[in-house]
């Protein structure tokens, strides 16, 4: 039971660090009116080498595991979410899939791309008619000679808009749904017979960019599939597991944030003639939220870790989803409790830290559905 | 070319330093540590002065402790090539003097056609290590640098040095030695991937024997200046707010600045 960070890992939570504090927080507000990350800070961060923090070695990645991804995107939480949000496509959700199922070509095409950040990618499963039911998906591919097919419509597809690259998983054989009726494939921003449809307006999570994804009659050659035939809800499942330990630490972030600027700001709110901080009321939300924090931090460090040796982590990492969501909004409510009235206002990032934490227990699988994960994992696995 | 820069590893300017009960040095626990920020400018003057004239090695050279290697790992993945570390027991409380003959002593050992140095270290704050070496070394030295240029020839360098109020044009012969000024550069940032190279760069460790030095030359033993006593300055007392109308006021502040803080 050795939690020391490696060396060359902190050296990295250290520059992420000083990236959020120097690059990032100066300008949050900016990226919250503009609903949008400034291209120049995307341009810092692809030559830092952000986008391919995980990508193996041999495809021009840094070939970081999840634990350290997963350091560096604590840190990221700490500034405006947005960011660790679109590099965690590139660092995992927008290729997973193809690392893990694809073909060598396949990887050699696109992989190096996705590293440099000059591939923006996508994760496309959910439909109107499938969000919690994933299995449920209508978008269909039909085999034409050595092509496919597809028709249907994507719904909340993050980086729709802007992708590169999608992985979007359609039904092959209705008949067999999850059991092998469902593909994975690979399609290319300017296929012909795909567009982005409308981009969603949302609560929070601003910068983030969501749309729909529109396929009809759209032409995709059979070398473009991720894997075998059937193999799509195998793919979507992997990148999924992941995906809920290395997106949530940016929650863990998040609530430490929240914690760090609600003891400062107990300390120095005087009512009643004295700081805040010294209402016993006030220091057990303070005492909670650091012992919330400490805890989603173990279940991620230990998680993430046993990923990176390469340990089935399904139901550890819904639990650290589950956790370290509710853990968030939890943290993100306290705080704006103990910032009262100012915590309302715009002024203070916590407003929007509370509207950013909420989607949290909807995104990458509900609360519920991971309740789901767990208890299938118990009752079959023991 | 092959430039040396001297590197020290300093706590965080953001910590809180304790001193501790023999009121010698300050309490090592708890801190955390950084390259100081004027070495960075050193460190960066030198990366930049090697993507002009390609063909240039960036050696970096700090004294300190076992925990002193993360600070020269820290300029390698700026882009620094190699280093040198001078950990010895005996190096231990060394002052200005004896930190100089040190580091002398090893880049003597090192081929070299120029040293920058940072203007001072944000914790000793002495600013004297740099022109110690310089002399030394007995090459020139050029204080608080805010620009420089190599020649063509590479044997000489025109370099702008800060004064109270403007800025002196030098020009300078090779090897000389520079302090850093703050202004002269923006130090950039270590790219992820030069932070995963660090390890394969290589550290040479030098002890007082490697240097061909005697015990007595360096550390405590070698020092001209002795510590007697470190203590926190006094604390600042809260400011306060003379009321009244301001005819009034202005004489009671007239008498509070006469009589209790006697500066006028
Ligand atoms: C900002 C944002 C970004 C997103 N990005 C992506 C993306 O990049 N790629 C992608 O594919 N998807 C993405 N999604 C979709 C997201 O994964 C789904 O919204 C989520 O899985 C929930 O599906 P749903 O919205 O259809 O809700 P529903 O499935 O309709 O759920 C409604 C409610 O019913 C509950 N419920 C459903 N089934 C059960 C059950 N069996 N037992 C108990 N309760 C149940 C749910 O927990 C929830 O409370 C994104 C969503 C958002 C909001
Ligand atoms: C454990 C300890 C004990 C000490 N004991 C004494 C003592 O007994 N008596 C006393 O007078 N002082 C003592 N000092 C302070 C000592 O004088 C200075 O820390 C040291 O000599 C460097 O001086 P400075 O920090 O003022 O550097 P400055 O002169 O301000 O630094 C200028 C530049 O010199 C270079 N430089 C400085 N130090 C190093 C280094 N170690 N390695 C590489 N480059 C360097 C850097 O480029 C730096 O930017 C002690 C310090 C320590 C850490």
């Amino acid at each position: 039971m050795d939690f020391t960070i490696p060396e060359d890992i902190k050296h990295m939570q250290d520059l992420t660090r000083r990236f959020v504090k120097e690059e990032v927080l100066p300008r949050e507000e900016e990226i919250e009116e503009r609903d949008e990350i400034p291209e120049d800070i995307v341009k810092k961060l692809k030559e830092l080498g952000f986008f391919g923090v995980t990508i193996p070695k041999e495809y021009g990645g840094l070939g970081i595991g999840t634990l350290g991804w997963s350091i560096m995107n604590i840190e990221l939480g700490k500034g405006h979410p947005a960011i660790g949000g679109f590099l965690s496509l590139n660092n995992g959700t927008g290729w997973r899939g193809l690392y893990l199922y694809g073909r060598e070509d396949q990887k050699q095409k696109y992989l190096p791309g996705v590293a440099s950040g000059d591939i923006i990618t996508a994760f496309g499963l959910t439909e109107p008619e499938a969000g919690s039911d994933a299995a449920n998906i209508q978008t269909h591919a039909d085999k034409e000679g050595d092509n496919y097919v597809i028709n249907g419509r994507k719904h909340f597809i993050s980086n729709g808009p802007i992708a590169d690259l999608v992985t979007v998983m359609v039904v092959t054989d209705k008949a067999k749904r999850a059991r092998g009726g469902i593909s994975a494939f690979l399609v290319e921003k300017g296929t012909s017979g795909f567009r982005p449809g409308q981009t969603h307006r949302k609560m929070g999570n601003k910068g983030a960019q969501q749309s729909e994804l529109i396929f009809e009659d759209c032409v995709v050659p059979a070398s473009n599939m991720v894997g075998q035939l059937g193999d799509g809800f195998k793919v979507a499942m992997c990148t999924l597991d992941e995906t809920r330990l290395t997106v949530l630490a940016g929650a863990v972030g998040m609530a430490e944030r929240c914690m760090e600027m609600s003891r400062d700001y107990a300390k120095m709110r005087v009512q009643f003639g004295k700081p805040i901080a010294e209402f016993q009321a006030i220091q057990w939300m303070l005492a909670d939220m650091a012992t919330e924090i400490y805890a989603s931090k173990m279940m991620l460090y230990n998680a993430a870790w046993r990923y990176d040796q390469g340990e089935r982590i399904t139901r550890e990492a819904a639990m650290f989803k589950l956790y370290a969501s509710e853990m968030v909004c939890r943290c993100a409510d306290r705080a704006l409790q103990i910032h009262g009235g100012m915590g309302y206002m715009k002024e203070l990032p916590i407003e929007r830290i509370y509207r950013d934490a909420r989607l949290l227990r909807i995104v990458d699988g509900t609360s519920e559905i991971q309740k789901l994960i767990i208890a299938k994992d118990i009752l079959k696995e023991g | 070319m092959n430039i040396v820069c001297c590197i020290k590893q300093v706590p965080d300017t953001a910590t809180v330093i304790k001193i501790d009960p023999e009121e010698k040095h300050i309490q090592r626990e708890g801190i955390t540590y950084i390259v100081s920020p004027y070495d960075e400018f050193a460190v960066e003057e030198a990366l930049q002065i090697k993507e002009k004239l390609g063909d240039t090695t960036v050696t970096v050279v700090t004294m300190g402790p076992e925990r002193a290697k993360e600070a020269l790992r820290q300029c390698f993945a700026m882009g620094a090539d190699e280093g040198y570390h001078l950990v010895d027991d005996a190096f231990d409380d060394s002052d200005t003097y004896a930190t100089a003959t040190t580091l002398a002593a090893a880049i003597k050992k090192i081929d070299f056609d120029l040293i920058i140095c940072g203007k001072h270290a944000v914790d000793g704050d002495t600013s004297q290590v740099g022109a110690q070496v310089a002399e030394l070394l007995d090459i020139p030295q050029v204080s608080m640098i805010m620009k420089e240029e190599i020649n063509d020839d590479k044997k000489t360098a025109v370099v702008n040095r800060q004064l109270e109020g403007g800025e002196e044009v030098l020009e300078v012969q090779l090897p000389s030695l520079w302090t850093c000024q703050k202004g002269l550069n923006e130090p950039r940032y270590p790219t992820l991937k030069g932070i995963m190279g660090t390890k394969k760069k290589p550290i040479t460790d030098f002890t007082v024997s490697d240097l061909g030095l005697s015990p007595e030359e360096v550390g405590l033993l070698g020092s001209k200046t002795d510590v007697s006593k470190m203590y926190p300055p006094p604390p600042r007392l809260p400011g306060r707010i003379v009321e009244g109308e301001p005819e009034e006021a202005v004489k009671e502040l007239a008498k509070l600045l006469r009589e209790e803080a006697k500066v006028i």
